[in-house]
């Protein structure tokens, strides 16, 4: 082995009600490129986060060791002076700024008084050209394409004078091409000296460019595979990334009665709205059956997300074409009014940012998307709306004082529960539910899936948009596999394994 | 539950608190004078015009802290539009009717552009508060037109002196005022009860019953102390019937309605109200194009009190309704706020002008104290959230 330049030792990290590290280590040698890969929520991005200062020291423990010192990080900053430097997923780019704004922004050159201006743009040209960037550092950022803007952020990094570069999937929103020409420029700096720390969901890439890989899953670290000794072949990565043992996490469900088709879409296609030459859901065709749980499995920015709010009534996207039937019917919804009176629900992922008002008590979040069976002439009875509430705080198992109470004083668990609970109130047929388990604990997702073997045995149908595998495998009736807005697969519920949906995507 | 938390009722009531406060300071600082009959009726005609702008202030400030800077102008330009048609010799009613009509149409033109286009409200708004400025001074010619019209003054209060006639010509005291008082105070009592006893039976929780009896003996008191001194004034002034009609309606409106939960699930989170199937831009646009409607009733009264309608009058009176709904509890995010928050917001900030004239402050350190006023609301407002996470 050679000179170690960082190690991590023991790091865990709790967060109210999760634990999102457990004893991590971690150890990277000096010049080489070390991939870390794990399924979506295994703690990656936590660890990177530990590292750069965003959580300071004291809010987790063990050792940041690096350089031969033992390090405490309180802010970016503090990492940064260190030669530390991360690079987000999302580009944080400010559109209507030049190059050379963007990359000393936070770190001016000039005297403190007045920035100067031309020994801006004449250092960042400079970076610009290392990274193989012929613009000049005075073009708006607006007017280069993503891939560029991804070299922009890694000629930020080097005018901060960066020794450990760390990119946080930094090939998820490029081409093919812009991809190569990234990782061929990583390569290329690793010949220079540089140590770079890679996050990566695309296993070609990782065994293309890294030296060493560190599989980590549930917040903790499972092994580390060195190139030079171990097999680094895709398949063997997957191996460790889903190796985990299945215990009976998931409630059976009892003679469900599977019925017709409740609803169907046939070659969908959604364009993203701002950029509208770009296709975000490609082809996809679908259904779902009465009393069925169908689970949409796929990495994130799979459109899976935009696949169903562009359902729900063109809660998303442009140009939305293709058939939607519902009870063997096509239908065409103008809006989410029209969706919800069809009997579709779609419940969000992002619960505290489009599902919930956390400034309203419990029972005003049930009744939202279905006052008008509490009103007569646009008057709330609020009698009813009471009940309605404590109804459903009963069926659901709410813990909470009342439902007096401001839903942003519940727990995530609760939280969902009370989404749960207002979709379920508009009496859909068919619910999608997207990622209906995220971010809360191991408990509040075993009642969760419980109300969801209640809905398909109430003759429901059950769309469930899930990234974490097994909760996929141990929910869904059948299976469909979504990647970079196409269907790659689709598979029985009883047949599909963790190996066969990663191979699925990967192989795509 | 027969608890009674007293940090959580300051917590509450904390604007009431403070109004009972600076009133007992002006009390000393007046000797008494602040609460004399004749004061405390000035103290409601002269601000006739912030409770109703601060109402439908309110509500655009409940869609997300978004206000209408406009309506000093529009209450003008309303003001104009009436006085010029009374001169005229024309209907009173049809008066009226059109200066409602062109305060509905003035708010859904500003509605439309905030609702439909995104135009930001404080721009689109900023636009209104010059145009209708400047239209104010072409209908009225640049000139003050007096109004002479008595049924227009005695309906909306007019001449500073306008009061419901006593029936019973007390000696003394007013008796219709003193009567309407304590009517005032039974209905109050009987609604009171009548929906806790109905909610107890349904098993319901209620709130404590301390703290339930209390508020009934406090309310029904002030009511009968505000009715009293007014008997013993003139009586009751027609401006406050028109206070009190809008007060209640949209109380009513704003907690029982499902346009009025709209207001607050769209200043509370846009997103999930939009996919819970409510068009928000209705909600907007109502917000709005209602805040016209009221600035028109504001307008009404307003040249109705000062029996003429003048090209500068309405200046500001944005600035006491926003001031008054944030000194209200309103926050400046949206989403939470109450209509009768909003009017002891105004009710604060009429006392503490009515009692820094009555003392004789400099005019200039009366604005220095209402401006601390608020920004302290509103301090007490950002770090009591703060709190709480």
């Amino acid at each position: 082995m050679g000179n170690i330049l960082l190690e991590m030792k023991n790091i865990t990290k709790e967060f109210p009600g999760v634990k999102a590290l457990d004893n991590v280590n971690l150890k990277v040698e000096q010049g080489e490129i070390h991939a870390l890969v794990g399924e979506n929520g295994a703690g990656k991005s936590t660890l990177m986060n530990v590292l750069s200062g965003i959580y300071p020291f004291g809010s987790y423990t063990g050792d940041i060791v690096y350089n031969g010192e033992v390090c405490q990080f309180q802010k970016i900053k503090d990492s940064e002076e260190k030669g530390i430097v991360i690079i987000h997923q999302e580009l944080a780019l400010i559109p209507y700024m030049s190059i050379g704004e963007n990359m000393f922004l936070g770190n001016e050159q000039g005297r403190k008084s007045a920035i100067d201006w031309d020994k801006t743009y004449a250092e960042a040209d400079k970076f610009l050209k290392m990274v193989g960037l012929t613009e000049s550092s005075r073009t708006l950022i607006k007017d280069i394409g993503v891939g560029k803007q991804q070299l922009v952020e890694i000629a930020k990094a080097l005018a901060k004078h960066a020794k450990l570069l760390i990119l946080d999937e930094p090939t998820s929103s490029l081409n093919e091409t812009d991809s190569k020409a990234l990782l061929d420029l990583l390569l290329k700096f690793k010949q220079e000296g540089m140590t770079s720390i890679i996050i990566s969901h695309k296993l070609n890439e990782v065994s293309y460019v890294a030296d060493h890989i560190t599989v980590i899953r549930d917040g903790s670290t499972i092994e580390t595979l060195d190139k030079t000794v171990d097999d680094i072949s895709e398949d063997r990565i997957i191996k460790g990334m889903v190796g985990r043992e299945m215990t009976d996490r998931f409630p059976k469900r009892h003679n469900v009665a599977i019925g017709d088709i409740a609803m169907e879409v046939k070659d969908w296609t959604v364009y993203h709205p701002q950029f509208a030459e770009r296709k975000v859901v490609d082809g996809v065709s679908m259904n779902v059956r009465k009393g069925e749980v169908v689970g949409i499995a796929g990495l994130m920015g799979a459109g899976r997300t935009e696949l169903a709010m562009s359902i729900f009534g063109k809660a998303y996207g442009t140009n939305i074409s293709g058939q939607l039937i519902l009870n063997g019917e096509e239908v065409k919804l103008k809006n989410i009014k029209d969706a919800i009176k069809h009997k579709i629900a779609y419940v969000t992922e992002d619960r505290k940012g489009n599902g919930l008002v956390l400034t309203n008590p419990i029972k005003i979040n049930t009744t939202l998307a279905n006052l008008s069976e509490i009103c007569s002439k646009h008057v709330i009875d609020q009698d009813k709306e009471y009940q309605v509430a404590e109804e459903y705080r009963d069926k659901l198992k709410t813990k909470c004082p009342s439902v007096e109470q401001n839903v942003g004083n519940l727990s995530g668990g609760n939280q969902q529960k009370v989404l749960l609970a207002k979709w379920m109130f508009a009496d859909p047929d068919v619910l999608i539910l997207d990622e209906p388990t995220r971010g809360i604990d191991v408990g509040a997702k075993y009642e969760i899936y419980c109300i969801i073997n209640d809905l398909v045995a109430a003759g429901k149908s059950v769309i469930m948009i899930s990234s974490e595998l097994p909760e996929v495998l141990g929910m869904s009736d059948r299976i469909y596999v979504m990647n970079e807005g196409k269907m790659v697969g689709e598979m029985a519920g009883a047949e599909a394994s963790q190996e066969s949906i990663m191979s699925c995507i990967l192989k795509s | 539950m027969v608890s009674f938390n007293l940090s959580e009722v300051i917590k509450k009531y904390t604007m009431v608190i403070a109004l009972v406060i600076i009133i007992g300071i002006f009390y000393v600082g007046t000797h008494g004078t602040i609460l004399l009959p004749q004061n405390i009726n000035n103290l409601l005609s002269q601000n006739a015009y912030v409770f109703i702008l601060a109402t439908g202030m309110l509500l655009c400030i409940l869609t997300g802290g978004n206000i209408d800077l406009s309506v000093g102008s529009v209450v003008c330009f309303i003001g104009g539009i009436g006085a010029v048609m009374m001169s005229k010799g024309m209907n009173v009613w049809f008066t009226v009717l059109v200066m409602l009509l062109v305060g509905v149409a003035v708010g859904a033109w500003q509605a439309f552009w905030v609702a439909y286009v995104n135009v930001p409200p404080f721009i689109a708004t900023l636009a209104g508060m010059y145009a209708f400025r400047g239209l104010s001074n072409v209908v009225l010619n640049g000139y003050a037109v007096s109004i002479t019209n008595t049924t227009y003054l005695n309906v909306f209060g007019g001449g500073a002196d306008c009061y419901i006639p006593d029936f019973f010509h007390g000696a003394k005291l007013n008796t219709t005022c003193m009567l309407a008082g304590i009517i005032a105070v039974a209905i109050y009592v009987i609604v009171s009860l009548r929906n806790r006893i109905a909610a107890s039976r349904k098993g319901y929780a209620t709130t404590s019953a301390v703290g339930f009896y209390l508020k009934l003996v406090i309310i029904s008191a002030v009511i009968l102390f505000v009715t009293y001194k007014l008997a013993g004034y003139k009586g009751i002034p027609t401006s406050l019937i028109w206070i009190i009609i809008v007060v209640l309606a949209y109380h009513y409106f704003t907690t029982k309605t499902t346009m009025g939960r709209y207001l607050y699930a769209v200043g509370g989170n846009e997103k999930a109200t939009q996919l819970s199937g409510i068009n928000t831009k209705k909600v907007y646009f109502f917000a709005y194009t209602n805040m016209g409607f009221l600035t028109a009733l504001a307008g009404i009264l307003t040249v109705a009190r000062a029996a003429s309608a003048q090209p500068t009058y309405g200046m500001f009176y944005e600035m006491d309704a926003i001031g008054a709904c944030f000194i209200g509890g309103a926050s400046a995010y949206g989403g939470t706020g109450s209509v009768f928050g909003a009017i002891i917001g105004a009710l604060l900030m009429g006392v503490i002008n009515q009692g820094m004239s009555i003392m004789g402050v400099d005019a200039n350190y009366q604005k220095v104290v209402k401006g601390l006023v608020l920004l302290l609301a509103v301090i007490f407002d950002v770090v009591s959230k703060r709190e709480k996470k």
